[in-house]
C-alpha cells in the first residue's frame, strides 16, 4: 500500500527525521492562509500516488501567499496519470546546498533489508541507478541482526560526507530503517535529503510503502488505507470475498483461479486479439457466493462484451464455479455470452452443471481464448457489421 | 533418481486437523506419499485418515522420524510453524500459504538457512515427484513420470504445464512451485541446479511472472551452468505497471520486472521463449524428440 507524502512525512518526522513545516491544503484559500502563516516562500506539491508529478507540473514554487493561491489553484483539480489531485502540501523553502537520496527497500535477491545512499539526489536517482549505478552505495542489514552501526558509517563515508554531517546522516539512516522495520514497509525513500545552508539536513520529500500483508498489525496505516484508498470500489469489494480484481481497459471479462492463471489469461487473451477487460483472481478454494460475488463485479464493468471463466482447479473446486455461473445466468444477471474452459479438480461434474446452461464449453485454453475474443468482436460490432471504435474507459 | 523427495520421504503436516490439512492428508495418501504424522495443539492422540496426530513437531518427529514437513496452519501463524520444523532440524520444509508478512519472512530464511535446513515456498502448491512422492495441494492425476523437470512460480501455471506435457504423453521429473511472494525460501536457481544434476531429468520447463529479477538471474544461472534445454513462459505481458496482480511478489515498478525484460534475458540465454503455456509444453515435446533422433 502506498501513503501520501504528507502521511509519510507525519510518520518520520515522529521517528526524529527533520523536514520543512509544512501543512495540507485542499483549497486555494487554505494553501494562501497557509503560505501567509509561514511568511516566506513556499512549494506547492500535489498529493498523488504516482510518481513523476514534478515533472507533470505537480510541484510548484510560491514567492508570497498569492503566488501560492494561484499554484494550489492550477494543481487542485489536475489529473495525475488518471487520478484528481485533491490535495497540496504547502511547505516553507529551505536554501539548499546538495540534494542526497536515501532510501530502504525489500531486497528480494538477498533477501533482506537494503538500504542505499547518494550524493546525487534529487528527481533523477532512477535515471542515476541506470546509467551510474556506482554513484549509490549500498549496505544489506542482517536479517536477524538488523543494520549495524558500521553499516551506517560505510554509507556516509560512500556519499563522501564526515565529521558532524556524518554523524547526522547517520542517525537519519537509522531511524529511516527503524520506520522500515516497525512500520513493515517494502519501500522508504527520501529523495531529496538536502544538506541546507545552515548545515544540517532536511527530509524535502519522502516515499513510504507499506506491505499489504502486514496491514492486520499495522492498524493505524489500515485505517488510512479504508479512508484515502484510491483503489476502486469493485477493487475493494472483491477483496472482501477473497479475490483479486484490477480493472483494465478491454472488453473481455475474465474470471479465473491463481494470480499467475489469470495473468497468462490476460495475455493470451491479447495474443489473439482481444483486449482484457480485468485481471480477476478467485481466491483459492472459493466457494459458490464468493465466485459469484466476484462474477457481480466483473460485470458490473459497461465495457464487458463477453466473459471467459478459466479454471484449472486444485484446491478450487470446477463443480463450484460451474454452479456459481449457472446460478448467475438463471438470475438474469449474466447479459453476455460466456465460454469457460473447466479442468482440475472436479472437472467432469463442472462440466455436466455448465452444460446445462447458455455457456460456450471449451476444450483448452487456446480455443476459449480464440472463442471469447470473436464473440465479444461480435457484440462490440455495429449494427453494419463493423466494429465499433472508441473501446476504452473515459 | 529424484530431487528433493523421494518414494521414502516422510511428511509431517502441520495443523491437519482443519478442513484443508484432512482434505489433502487424504490426497497424499492416496497418491501414494508417506503421510506419517501430523501436529495440532489440543488435539494430541487422535488420528486423520489413520495418521497419527501430535501436540508438537518435536513429539511427532521423535516418533515418527518425519524429515520433510508441509503446514496448513493460517498465514498469520505460519511463520511460527515454519520456525517449529526448522527447530527440530526437519530437512525440508514446504509453506503453501499466501500473505505473510515479508519482513517476517526475512527473518525466517535466515533462521531456516541457519538451522541448515531448506524452505519451499511460501504462496506455493507444493512440490512433488511423480509416481513417488507429492507434498502440497498440486492435483496428482495431471501428473506422469518422466523427463521433464518444472519450475514455477505460479501454482496454477504449473497445472497447464503439467497436464499440457502429460497429454502429450510427456512425463515429469520433478514439479517445484517456488512461490509468488516476494521473499521466498528456494529460488529458481537452486532447483535449476538440482534438475541439471538429475539423472533423471532431460529438459526443463520454467515458468516465470513480472516482478522482481528471479527471472533474469536464473537466466544467467542457465547459460553458465545448465546444459540441458530449457523453455520458459513469462505470465504478465498484458499487467499494468505499479499494480499488483495477486501474488505479492508480481508488480512492476519503477519500469523494472517486466515481462518484456524477463523473456529478453532468456532468450540470450539460449532460452526457448514461450507464448502459451500449451506451445511451452510442445516446445519441450519437441526437444526431447529432437533430442532422441540425435541418440
Amino acid at each position: 500500500m502506498k501513503t501520501y507524502e504528507y502521511q509519510a512525512r507525519e510518520i518520520l518526522k515522529g521517528y526524529g527525521i527533520p523536514f520543512p513545516e509544512a501543512q495540507v491544503a485542499s483549497s486555494p484559500e487554505e494553501a494562501e492562509s497557509i503560505a501567509r502563516g509561514s511568511g516566506g516562500s513556499v512549494v506547492v506539491k500535489a498529493q498523488a500516488l504516482v510518481g513523476g508529478r514534478g515533472k507533470a507540473g505537480g510541484v510548484k514554487k510560491a514567492a508570497d501567499p498569492a503566488a501560492a493561491r494561484e499554484a494550489a489553484a492550477g494543481i487542485l483539480g489536475m489529473t495525475l496519470k488518471g487520478r484528481a489531485v485533491r490535495r497540496v502540501l504547502v511547505a516553507q523553502t529551505v536554501p539548499v546546498v546538495r540534494e542526497y537520496y536515501v532510501g530502504a527497500v525489500l531486497d528480494r535477491s538477498a533477501k533482506a533489508v537494503t538500504l542505499m545512499a547518494s550524493a546525487v539526489g534529487g528527481m533523477d536517482i532512477e535515471e542515476v541507478a541506470r546509467t551510474s549505478p556506482e554513484a549509490i552505495v549500498r549496505v544489506s542489514a542482517d536479517p536477524l541482526l538488523g543494520l549495524s552501526d558500521y553499516q551506517t558509517r560505510d554509507l556516509a563515508r560512500g556519499v563522501g560526507l564526515s565529521g558532524t554531517q556524518a554523524r547526522a546522516f547517520r542517525a537519519i539512516v537509522a531511524a529511516l530503517f527503524k520506520v522500515f522495520v516497525e512500520k513493515d514497509c517494502t519501500l522508504l525513500e527520501v529523495n531529496p535529503l538536502a544538506l541546507t545552508e545552515s548545515g544540517g539536513f532536511m527530509a524535502l520529500d519522502s516515499k513510504l510503502v507499506v506491505d499489504d500483508n502486514a496491514l492486520f498489525r499495522q492498524p493505524v496505516l489500515a485505517a488510512v488505507e479504508d479512508s484515502e484508498s484510491e483503489e476502486e470500489p469493485e477493487e475493494i469489494e472483491a477483496r472482501k470475498v477473497g479475490a483479486s480484481y484490477i480493472a483494465l481497459e478491454g472488453n473481455v471479462g475474465c474470471l479465473v483461479n491463481g494470480a499467475g492463471l489469470a495473468m497468462a489469461t490476460m495475455d493470451v487473451i491479447k495474443l489473439f486479439g482481444g483486449e482484457p477487460a480485468n485481471f480477476l483472481d478467485i481466491g483459492g478454494g472459493a466457494h459458490v457466493d464468493q465466485v459469484r460475488a466476484a462474477l457481480r463485479i466483473l460485470l458490473h464493468d459497461p465495457l464487458v462484451r463477453a466473459v471467459l471463466v478459466n479454471i484449472f482447479g486444485g484446491i478450487t473446486r470446477c463443480d463450484v464455479v460451474a454452479q456459481a455461473v449457472v446460478d448467475a445466468i438463471a438470475a438474469g444477471e449474466v447479459t453476455v455470452p460466456v465460454v469457460a474452459r473447466l479442468v482440475g479438480t472436479n472437472a467432469a461434474e463442472g462440466r455436466a452443471i455448465i452444460e446445462k446452461a447458455d455457456v460456450y464449453l471449451a476444450a483448452t485454453m487456446t480455443e476459449a481464448a480464440v472463442k471469447v475474443v470473436e464473440l465479444a468482436d461480435l457484440r462490440s460490432a455495429g449494427p453494419d457489421g463493423t466494429a465499433s471504435t472508441g473501446e476504452g474507459r473515459p | 533418481m529424484s530431487i528433493l523427495v523421494t518414494g521414502e520421504t516422510r511428511v509431517l503436516v502441520q495443523n491437519i486437523t482443519g478442513d484443508e490439512g484432512r482434505f489433502h492428508t487424504k490426497q497424499m495418501l492416496l497418491y501414494g506419499t508417506k503421510v506419517v504424522a501430523g501436529t495440532a495443539p489440543g488435539h494430541g492422540g487422535e488420528d486423520v485418515e489413520g495418521v497419527p496426530v501430535f501436540e508438537s513437531v518435536a513429539e511427532a518427529v521423535s516418533a515418527t522420524g518425519a524429515d520433510a514437513a508441509l503446514s496448513f496452519v493460517p498465514a498469520r501463524f505460519s511463520a511460527d510453524a515454519i520456525v517449529e520444523a526448522a527447530d527440530n532440524l526437519i530437512p525440508l520444509i514446504v509453506c503453501l500459504s499466501e500473505g505473510i508478512p515479508a519482513l517476517d519472512m526475512v527473518k525466517v530464511c535466515a533462521h531456516v538457512k541457519a538451522k541448515g535446513c531448506r524452505l519451499i515456498g511460501p504462496n506455493c502448491p507444493g512440490l512433488m515427484v511423480p509416481g513417488e512422492c507429492k507434498i502440497g495441494i498440486l492435483p496428482g492425476n495431471i501428473f506422469m513420470p518422466g523427463p521433464v523437470g518444472i519450475v514455477s512460480r505460479s501454482g496454477t501455471l504449473t497445472y497447464e504445464i503439467a497436464a499440457a506435457l502429460t497429454k502429450l504423453g510427456v512425463g515429469q521429473s520433478a514439479c517445484v512451485g517456488i512461490g509468488g511472494d516476494p521473499i521466498i525460501g528456494t529460488t529458481f536457481i537452486d532447483i535449476l541446479a538440482m534438475l541439471q544434476a538429475d539423472p533423471q531429468t532431460e529438459a526443463i520447463a520454467l515458468i516465470g511472472e513480472i516482478g522482481g529479477s528471479d527471472e533474469e538471474e536464473a537466466a544467467v544461472f542457465i547459460a553458465e551452468n545448465v546444459t540441458k534445454p530449457v523453455a520458459a513462459f513469462v505470465a504478465g505481458r498484458t499487467a499494468p505497471p505499479d499494480r499488483r496482480m495477486g501474488h505479492a511478489g508480481a508488480i512492476v515498478t519503477g519500469g523494472r520486472g517486466t515481462a518484456a525484460d524477463k523473456m529478453a534475458a532468456f532468450e540470450s540465454a539460449g532460452v526457448t521463449v514461450c507464448e502459451t503455456t500449451d506451445e511451452t509444453a510442445a516446445m519441450i515435446a519437441d526437444m526431447l524428440r529432437r533430442k532422441a533422433a540425435a541418440r
